[in-house]
């Protein structure tokens, strides 16, 4: 068992803690590889052009996350605490942001707001690209992750304070600032946190609508993909990490206290009818609804066009990939290459990682130190992950330089830059099982890998499910940590969304887009009736 | 049972356990002999399934050993050494039938499938769940669940059976039913057994010597009607049933001053000297009144506080006559309280046996 634990933790060192080991070291060094102390970092913050963009980041990611903040709120309170119709309709639309990369909401507002946008009098003279452009694609793109928060901190909440503050005849609005907002407030705080690291990292947004406006993930890409001055891209790339690790801190301490909040007695609030309270919350879920649909339709519509604006006949000449740049066709299949040995090795390392760290005795130094290094990636922005990859598997003396440029550096990346989000599903699943499972079964002088393989993996089967579909559609849609990785025969799907729009190609750009949210959608798809059958045959014992 | 010139099944020696700065166990030792159904008695966090824990070895213990028939298995990990154990939980396997559950620990000794099957069939039918073995544990009640686990831990025959307070999921009724059923199943297969419980009446019907525990040490090992009659120490006499305290001083050797009263003793504690403060202890129903207390010794008058009545008896809250100080709770049968008044503030007469009142020196509890 200790063995298994030590491979591993192995992998984790070598996907996350030398790269960034890497990057950090290639910031105080010069082109040439020597020893320059700050001397890089003293350039960056001297240099106007380069630390402004650090000012221009925290502005439009403070102004998204409000935003998307008071949006998603109105939209989890009318989902939880309205008697309106459609709930599970309204709640499906909300997370159609998901199927996305981000690249592809920003191509759509080009669409709508841009130079030839169909609407772009309603920004009234104002231009689309910079920051204007920037927020509103970062709202729509965190959109579903803020959402999600909120609903659930919000079904969170114990009827019986409910009925107490009426008893003792407090208005609806006393109720609202005393009950709701209190009992929420660290869904509300985590939130926050997870729309600011969400914003402040995504590179596909400011990419397609920034503009002139520089924000600090796009510095990163011009600095090593624009300008090959890979240190300077090494100085930004810690600039990028410091907010989102601190953003991440801060949000594990706030989640570590809500675990108490609820007690098992409570009793789940049911909202009562109001007419007009439900109506305008209706009102307004179809109105955010119409909004998220018709990004999505517009991103679609353009992509079988003919000639934006100009001959809007309907074609399919945008989807033959081959006549363009961004790889063709083939940059498609290896997406879904990477995306099936994503969620085939990721869900096998992360849960066995996972059931090591929480069902193993002993050796508690050894299970600390990995469950800390479980988290670290979900701090690690993408593209400062991709970075690192780059100083770490190209370093000359590295034996592990093989990889570079081939398909597994990019499913490695990919496992490791999403690794702490199956992590944790996984030990929210493994904490369900009776934590008496291995002693029974030592005590029965069975091996552990025997219990593990004919009790853990079948009563977790729906969470092992839920985290491969969730590798799976991120590694079809992801391109921050993946950019700085692919070479000429492993290009991907989501990267030649964004080269087809560097070259100006705008509706092969969304064609290629709509390619992965047809994928992603078919895949949830597909989990939800495998999900079904599983359900109906291995988990018959769940039936009374 | 325990005799001192057999060998004990299990031998414990001066066992510690740390967790971090916290010490679990403090130093313990103990032996356990063959065929004994002993259980480990104590408030939550004495430690008493930290040394159940540490016999079954899934918390090796910081130091000390342990000797099962003659054998060092101190360090030995579970899979090593010779048991079954039954948690609180169950731990059944969800997603396996009944029958597998049981098969679990003798598939892993490679026995053919026809006696795999066959003693599974035994199993089941020995702790009374015959024609139940096709279902999951989700559909079986508690105490059926129990039984399971019950039949998959003795599945494998092993030499000692570890019960981790196999009873305190359950509601009442069944509980009463089970704890009959465990004992009976135990005294028939002749299996040494140790069981954690917090549960004093359990401990009380179901061992043949009980440890009880506090803190991290034993602070007593004695049959049932030992533990209960001649606690060794007020904590003992506090956690077993329900005692009066009453705080004195000592006189002599043979006799104590409460207030203004003095009474006889049967024995003072050795390390008492005359004028020192001691701890009275007696139990309520051990408290004579009425017609049994007038012609007995140390007699003293109390008044009635409240009267609590518990179906077959009365409790009687008394106060001292003279202001604040000492209370008694006697216990009154139905039949003896029609020949008393018992109206709140009524005097009466009652009487402490010597042989019946223990006494501790003041200060440790």
């Amino acid at each position: 068992m200790r063995a298994a634990m030590a491979v591993i933790a192995l992998f984790l060192l070598i996907s996350i803690a030398f790269p960034l080991y890497a990057l950090l070291e290639k910031s105080f060094q010069n082109a040439q590889g020597e020893f320059i102390g700050l001397t890089n970092y003293i350039t960056y913050l001297t240099t106007p052009a380069l630390s402004w963009s650090i000012g221009n980041s925290f502005k439009v990611t403070l102004l998204a996350s409000a935003i998307v903040m008071v949006i998603a709120f109105i939209y989890a309170y009318a989902l939880t605490r309205s008697c309106m119709p459609y709930k599970s309709i309204f709640k499906g639309v909300a997370l159609v942001p998901i199927l996305m990369p981000s690249l592809l909401p920003a191509i759509s507002l080009v669409f709508f707001f841009g130079n030839q946008g169909i609407i772009k009098e309603w920004l009234f003279g104002a231009e689309l690209y910079g920051p204007i452009g920037i927020v509103m694609g970062e709202v729509f793109y965190v959109f579903p992750h803020v959402m999600t928060i909120m609903l659930i901190s919000m079904s969170l909440s114990d009827a019986r304070l409910y009925e107490a503050s009426e008893v003792l005849g407090a208005s609806k609005m006393k109720t609202f600032f005393t009950v709701t907002l209190p009992s929420m407030r660290y869904g509300l705080v985590s939130a926050f946190f997870v729309a600011f690291t969400l914003i402040i990292t995504d590179f596909g947004v400011p990419k397609v609508v920034g503009g002139q406006y520089n924000v600090l993930a796009t510095d990163v890409y011009k600095q090593v993909v624009g300008r090959h001055d890979f240190q300077m891209g090494a100085v930004v790339a810690m600039a990028l990490l410091v907010p989102a690790a601190f953003a991440f801190i801060a949000d594990r301490i706030v989640q570590r206290k809500q675990v108490a909040l609820l007690s098992a007695r409570a009793v789940p609030f049911q909202p009562k009818p109001n007419k007009t309270f439900d109506m305008l919350m209706l009102i307004y879920c179809c109105l955010i609804g119409f909004i998220i649909l018709s990004v999505l339709v517009m991103a679609a519509y353009s992509s079988v066009v003919q000639f934006w604006p100009y001959n809007l006949s309907l074609t399919t000449k945008h989807y033959n990939f081959d006549l363009m740049d961004g790889g063709g066709w083939s940059s498609y299949f290896n997406s879904i290459e990477l995306a099936v040995w994503t969620a085939i090795f990721g869900t096998a390392i992360v849960f066995f990682g996972a059931y090591l760290v929480e069902k193993s005795r002993g050796f508690k130094t050894g299970r600390t130190a990995m469950q800390a290094l479980c988290m670290v990636p979900m701090a690690v922005p993408g593209l400062v992950l991709g970075l690192a990859y780059v100083f770490f598997f190209n370093h000359p003396s590295n034996p592990l330089g093989f990889l570079y440029h081939t398909m597994p550096i990019l499913v490695i990346c990919t496992i490791t830059h999403f690794y702490t989000v199956s992590h944790l599903s996984a030990v929210t699943a493994l904490k369900q099982m009776d934590p008496e499972f291995e002693a029974v079964s030592q005590s029965l002088k069975a091996p552990f890998y025997k219990t593990f393989w004919r009790v853990t993996v079948p009563v977790c089967s729906p969470a092992i499910l839920d985290i491969s579909m969730y590798l799976f559609v991120n590694a079809m849609t992801t391109v921050s940590a993946v950019v700085f990785l692919y070479s000429s025969d492993t290009t991907l799907a989501s990267v030649a969304v964004l080269n087809m729009d560097d070259a100006g190609d705008q509706s092969p750009a969304a064609a290629m887009g709509m390619m992965i949210v047809c994928t992603a959608a078919g895949v949830r798809l597909l989990h939800m009736l495998l999900t079904r059958g599983i359900q109906s045959r291995t988990q018959a014992w769940r039936k009374r | 049972m325990a005799s001192e010139n057999i060998e004990p099944y299990l031998k414990i020696t001066d066992i510690t356990k740390k967790f971090g700065e916290f010490t679990a166990l403090k130093n313990i030792s103990l032996d356990i002999f063959e065929k004994e159904f002993v259980c480990f008695l104590g408030p939550s966090g004495c430690g008493k399934t930290t040394l159940l824990r540490a016999i079954a070895g899934l918390d090796i213990q910081t130091h000390g050993k342990v000797f099962q028939k003659g054998r060092d298995i101190s360090e030995l990990p579970p899979a090593a050494r010779d048991f079954g154990i039954v948690f609180q939980s169950y731990a059944l396997f969800p997603n396996l039938t009944v029958r597998r559950n049981v098969a679990y620990g003798l598939e892993n000794q490679k026995l053919p499938k026809k006696e795999t099957e066959r003693r599974v069939t035994e199993l089941l039918e020995l702790v009374g769940l015959p024609d139940q073995g096709d279902k999951f544990p989700a559909q079986l009640s508690g105490g059926q669940q129990q039984r399971v686990a019950l039949a998959r831990a003795l599945a494998t025959e092993p030499g000692l059976l570890l019960l981790d307070e196999p009873l305190s999921a359950l509601d009442a009724k069944v509980r009463t039913h089970l704890r009959h059923e465990i004992k009976e199943l135990q005294s028939k297969i002749g299996i040494t057994t140790i069981m954690v419980t917090h549960d004093q009446e359990e401990a009380l019907t179901m061992a043949d010597r009980i440890v009880v525990m506090n803190n991290g040490v034993i602070e007593q090992v004695g049959s049932p009607y030992e533990i209960y009659s001649e606690p060794a120490s007020p904590f003992v006499a506090d956690f077993i049933g329900t005692t009066n305290f009453i705080v004195a001083e000592l006189v002599t050797a043979k006799s104590a001053r409460i207030g203004t009263i003095d009474i006889s003793l049967g024995a003072a504690p050795s390390e008492s000297v005359p004028g020192s403060k001691i701890v009275l202890c007696i139990r309520p129903e051990n408290v004579l009144t009425g017609s049994r207390a007038s012609g007995a010794g140390n007699q003293m008058e109390m008044t009635i506080d409240h009267v609590e009545f518990l179906g077959s008896f009365h409790r009687v809250h008394t106060a001292a006559i003279n202001g604040p100080g000492t209370e008694l709770m006697v216990d009154v049968s139905v039949a003896r309280a029609r020949e008393i008044d018992m109206a709140v503030g009524n005097k009466i007469q009652l009487a402490l046996p010597a042989d019946l009142t223990n006494v501790y020196p003041a200060g440790n509890n």
